[in-house]
């Protein structure tokens, strides 16, 4: 809502207050304040001047050469504008003058002619181009109006204004209206505010000899209200009027429309001008809409209509879209003599759907939609009835002819002095609140600390004791609220054991060299169904869509965080960053439905992306690029972390390379994988070699058991034994370390892999693996014979399941 | 044989005091203090000394042997030092070479804010609740007094999977669960983070994803003065002592009344500067009484409970405190900016 000061002095006195200083009061009293700007900077020598001749430039075909009166002199001005002649009175801007945007006025010699000056177009005035009558939009502005010759122009045409934008929110619909502002300023700053009366001297002919009302849908409109005005005079309005339009963002057209729309940005309720004589009856049925209805609007758009529409009719076809816009046949010329004027109540769901189903979002739409004041309806249209009379020469007809089924009962709420304090923590009197009750103009009954408040209408936002509660808090002012804490027993805060772990694998990762990285859930349909994870494939029936994704890009929700990542590694290679270690912790979205009617399952999964160097020292010729052990390495310590045995399983995998790629086991699940990305896939990304890991680590955190007793530091003495083994290249090291372990029990307490060897020295098709034992017994210290003993049958376990041979 | 000593102990010391490194040193000894050496010559030849002599002339030997062993002893501890002083000068390193890179990562900006946020409000002893993302109709809306065809769910148009489930548009429906969970009569004092969807565009200042912190306490006697203290301690703490605040009207569904909080801005102090727009204060949150519609539908009784909520934009909160001036900034991931925030 754009609020012109000027308009606003015209009711409230805001005393000596700067616009800023009451922009501040009002922001924090009720509204936001958006913006504080004049129409256009400040100008001196701008005034009305006389166009007492206007002819051809003598060298320019397309320049006029005009004197000009401006009072205590005539200039000599070039104008190049192709709407200026003798006889006009226009706005000048003499030699000396400052226009917005910098633009000074000085004496100047055009094709060999002197020009003392310029005569302006409203939009060098400062004037934003959409709000210039359409007659001036290209071209000078021409004043219709009996002004001085000489006076200040920039004055007359309320350049000096200035705007106040306020950013209101849905429930105060009230200062949708220049007389809601006023309510509301006159109670911020404690100043008396009484709206004039509307003032209309109607004929003796009765309204209901030309027009007839039948509302059919009277849930849906409440009340209708039709005046007829005859024998209006079209034509341009007065010069204030058109100034607090464009003061408020609003085109001048003509008186006619001029009025309608200035008394919308007044009284808050919208009207509707219809052309009597071409609204075709003398008869105006509202009812909804038949399915499949048309009716060609105002903008020359033909539209379809549905019941939920609700509809002005002429008994036989639409002729408006009720609250929204009216239909082009019956729409004023500038030949409308006689005029039907709508003031009604429509329903803010009806204009809602309306708005919504046509992409019809209108001045008039947005105040029906939030409710208008049930009161001020017929005011409203009174109010418009007085300035056509005025303004537009018209004949208003004796009364109203209406359909009136409206609640305009005002809301009653009960509030206590105590209550309020209660929940304000404050300390305020009987007599404060009558004060603040007196300032927003809310009658009351009081009976002690007891008040029975009587809501006006206009404020439809008011109708519980909270609602009174911020009333009285607004205005008492939250500055003066006391800070307190919370009374009552305290509780201990805290993380639950799954945030503390979150935080903890965070810290982990991070620590490993990792950056945390939040991507988009919602993805792209190609990429929701990559990269994920045999246990989740297993789950999801298919990704999640959305019913009216904004974009392909963002239509699916991810069933794996590794694409986006992956994606996030693209954008950094681009911009030349080689070397990256990313991973991100976040949910994944699986359902078990084609269709989707109860909520997904959100697993927390936890992905990691990694390229490039891993590790570089070039002085020392240290460098380790990322590889399958770097990651499977990360992935360990994360289970040491959370003391948790993982194992690894080769798999072929789609997108994975076939031979780089494990998956992730906890107690024989599949819980996740590890790998390098296939080639195929790097390449599409432009990634060098990439290794990524995903983990389902909701699993690991349920089964992750916090430590308590304590572990006894071992006593005895460990032995150490080396054994080197030839099995089969194919064979697996994990589970011959595996048979180690199992045959080597109770003594052998850890294998370590020390040395892998391949080649010359060794049958073809054969590997070595070099193991370390660590033999142990926590209670004594053990005796060579039994780790001979041991160590033997661990030999013939491993040749036994293995083929392993002890290399010689 | 008293001169023959005497000399063999001066030569001997001469040669000491040549001896230039270790084995030099050791040949002295061996040369004098040797089995085959001049002095056990001399004890050797004793016999044929008279009765008298014998004793006199032992003892001299003895003290003879004794001082060229302590000066060799001496001399080796001087040369061993000198030979390690050596060595180390050899070992000597070029110190400001760099050092072997230590790989370290860090967390994401927007996971430090909402640590941050977490850990005040903890310290107020405040829980931590998550809830899903995909939220039913009913509590992303319904039971925040937003029932379908309210206006205000124009304010933040919706990503819908069907009518019944979309993508959640705030994180309060957390709030409504947890006033469920808590079985409308246990006092609720929390905190709920994560993410939280809105069909925007993504631009410099919109995100069709971006996270929330909300919080809220519900007991019997909540004040609006507890409202504006617990969060001016907040403020205070996340934005720094000097910083004042400020509550204004608003309007939100699920409060009543609703307010905006703003803190004075750092750059100008409150005089308005080009960062505040020229008003001396930042909006940092949103909060208010909860609404009795949503205590009810959560079944506590609004006559006896009351309790208020806010709720914030970590995202905002970053751009403000660093000055980013692009929200997408915190979800390509660009190395650069995220190296920039791990000491944050």
């Amino acid at each position: 809502m754009l609020v012109s000061l000027n308009w606003l002095k015209h009711y409230v006195d805001i005393n000596d207050q700067t616009p800023e200083e009451l922009a501040e009061l009002i922001t924090k009293t009720g509204i936001e304040v958006e913006s504080v700007e004049p129409i256009a900077e400040k100008m001196n020598h701008v005034v009305v001047g006389y166009v007492q001749s206007c002819e051809k430039h003598p060298n320019a075909d397309k320049l006029n050469l005009c004197q000009v009166d401006v009072g205590e002199e005539t200039l000599q001005i070039i104008c190049g504008a192709p709407n200026v002649a003798a006889g006009q009175k226009v706005a000048v801007a003499k030699p000396g003058a400052v226009l917005p945007g910098n633009f000074k006025i000085k004496k100047a010699k055009l094709r060999g002619v002197e020009s003392n000056g310029m005569i302006c177009s409203l939009q060098e005035l400062g004037v934003d181009e959409k709000d210039v009558p359409k007659e001036f939009t290209d071209g000078i502005f021409v004043f219709h109006d009996e002004v001085e010759i000489g006076d200040n122009a920039a004055e007359l045409l309320n350049l000096d204004d200035i705007i106040i934008e306020l950013g209101l929110t849905p429930n105060r619909a009230d200062c949708l209206s220049m007389l809601g502002v006023a309510y509301e300023v006159a109670a911020i700053l404690d100043q008396p505010f009484t709206p004039q009366e509307e003032v209309v001297n109607p004929v003796e002919e009765p309204a209901a000899d030309e027009i007839s009302v039948k509302v059919e849908a009277p849930d849906l409109n409440p009340y209708y209200g039709a005046f007829i005005i005859n024998d209006v005079k079209i034509g341009p309005s007065p010069l204030w009027l058109r100034n607090r339009l464009i003061a408020s963002g609003v085109r001048p057209i003509n008186n006619v429309v001029d009025i309608t729309n200035y008394v919308l940005l007044e009284y808050g309720q919208p009207l509707h001008a219809f052309d009597l004589d071409r609204f075709g009856t003398e008869e105006v049925v509202v009812r909804r809409a038949k399915q499949n209805e048309t009716i060609t609007t105002l903008d020359g758009q033909k539209r379809t209509l549905k019941p939920e529409h609700l509809v002005i009719t002429n008994g036989k076809q639409p002729t408006a879209i009720a609250g929204v816009m009216g239909g082009a046949d019956s729409e004023v010329h500038e030949d409308t003599t006689n005029i039907l004027l709508e003031a009604a109540y429509f329903h803010p769901n009806a204009v809602r759907t309306s708005s919504k189903d046509h992409g019809l979002r209108s001045e008039a739409s947005t105040r029906f939609e939030k409710g208008v004041d049930p009161n001020r309806v017929i005011l409203a249209g009174k109010r418009a009835c007085e300035l056509l009379e005025k303004y537009a020469d018209g004949k208003v007809l004796n009364g109203v002819v209406e359909f009136d089924d409206l609640d305009k009962e005002p809301k009653r709420v009960e509030i206590t002095t105590s209550h309020i304090n209660e929940r304000l923590g404050t300390d305020i009197s009987d007599e404060e609140i009558a004060d603040i009750l007196r300032r927003l103009q809310f009658r009351y009954e009081q009976n002690g600390e007891l008040f029975k408040v009587i809501v006006p209408t206009r404020r439809g936002d008011v109708e519980l004791f909270e609602d009174m509660l911020e009333e009285v808090a607004r205005v008492y002012g939250y500055d003066n609220l006391p800070y307190t804490l919370p009374g009552g027993a305290s509780q201990a805060g805290g993380l639950t054991l799954q945030q503390q772990l979150k935080r903890k694998v965070k810290n982990y990762l991070q620590g490993a060299g990792l950056d945390e990285t939040i991507t988009y859930s919602l993805t792209r349909a190609n990429r929701a169904e990559q990269l994920v994870s045999r246990e989740v494939k297993e789950q999801a029936k298919a990704p999640v869509r959305l019913a009216m994704p904004m974009s392909e890009e963002h239509s699916h929700l991810r069933l794996s965080i590794l694409p986006e990542l992956l994606e996030s590694l693209s954008y950094n290679i681009a911009r030349k960053q080689t070397d990256l270690a990313y991973y991100e912790l976040g949910t994944v979205f699986i359902s078990e439905e084609e269709q989707v009617t109860v909520q997904p399952e959100e697993q927390l999964r936890l992905s990691g992306a990694l390229t490039g160097d891993w590790h570089i020292h070039p002085w020392q010729q240290e460098k380790k690029s990322v590889d399958f052990f770097v990651v499977k390495g990360i992935v360990e310590g994360l289970a040491k972390l959370l003391d948790l045995q993982l194992t690894y399983r080769q798999a072929k995998l789609p997108d994975m390379h076939p031979g780089r790629t494990a998956e992730v086991l906890l107690d024989n699940q599949v819980i996740g994988f590890i790998g390098q990305i296939h080639p195929k896939l790097q390449n599409e990304l432009d990634l060098k070699e990439t290794y990524v890991f995903d983990l389902n680590v909701e699993v690991l955190f349920g089964s992750y058991e916090k430590e308590e007793a304590f572990q006894a530091i071992p006593k005895y003495p460990s032995i150490n034994r080396d054994i080197a083994l030839v099995v089969d290249e194919q064979s697996f090291a994990a589970e011959v370390a595996e048979t180690i372990l199992e045959a080597g029990a109770p003594l052998v307490k850890d294998v370590r892999i020390f040395d892998v060897y391949q080649g010359e020295h060794l049958e073809s098709g054969k590997k070595s693996i070099a193991f370390n034992l660590l033999y142990m017994d926590p209670n004594r210290t053990l005796k060579d014979e039994e780790v001979e003993k041991a160590h033997e049958k661990i030999l013939s376990a491993v040749g036994e399941r293995h083929q392993a041979e002890l290399r010689g | 044989m008293k001169d023959r000593l005497q000399e063999l102990q001066s030569e001997a010391l001469e040669k000491v005091k040549q001896a230039e490194d270790l084995k030099a040193l050791q040949d002295v000894r061996v040369a004098y203090l040797g089995k085959k050496g001049p002095i056990t010559e001399v004890l050797r030849g004793m016999g044929k000394l008279s009765k008298e002599e014998r004793p006199v002339i032992g003892q001299l030997a003895n003290e003879v042997r004794e001082t060229i062993s302590d000066a060799i002893q001496k001399k080796q501890g001087k040369l061993e030092e000198e030979a390690l002083e050596q060595q180390l000068e050899e070992e000597s390193i070029d110190v400001t070479l760099p050092g072997r890179p230590v790989q370290v990562g860090g967390p994401h900006l927007l996971t430090s804010i909402i640590e941050e946020i977490e850990d005040l409000f903890i310290g107020m002893g405040f829980e931590i609740k998550e809830g899903p993302e995909v939220e039913t109709d009913y509590y992303n809306f319904e039971a925040l007094n937003l029932p379908k065809g309210h206006p205000a769910r124009d304010m933040q148009d919706s990503f819908y999977i069907t009518e019944e489930l979309l993508l959640r548009t705030h994180t309060s429906p957390v709030q409504a669960r947890t006033m469920k969970q808590k079985d409308g009569h246990e006092p609720v004092r929390m905190i709920c983070p994560g993410k939280v969807y809105r069909r925007d565009t993504d631009d410099a200042t919109h995100s069709h994803q971006f996270t929330q912190v909300e919080g809220l306490v519900v007991d019997e006697n909540i004040k609006m003065s507890d409202l504006k203290g617990v969060l001016n301690g907040f403020a205070k703490q996340m934005f720094g002592s000097e910083r004042d605040i400020r509550l204004r009207p608003s309007f939100f569904p699920f409060t009543e009344p609703s307010v905006e909080m703003d803190i004075s801005c750092k750059v100008c102090g409150g005089d308005g500067c080009s960062v505040c727009k020229g008003t001396g204060w930042i909006e940092i949150l949103g909060a208010g009484m909860v609404h009795p519609n949503v205590l009810e539908m959560a079944g506590y009784d609004p006559n006896l409970y009351s309790g208020f909520a806010f709720g914030m934009g970590p995202e905002r909160i970053a751009m403000l405190k660093y000055g980013i001036d692009d929200i997408r900034h915190f979800y390509t991931n660009d190395i650069r900016f995220l190296k920039q925030y791990h000491k944050a």
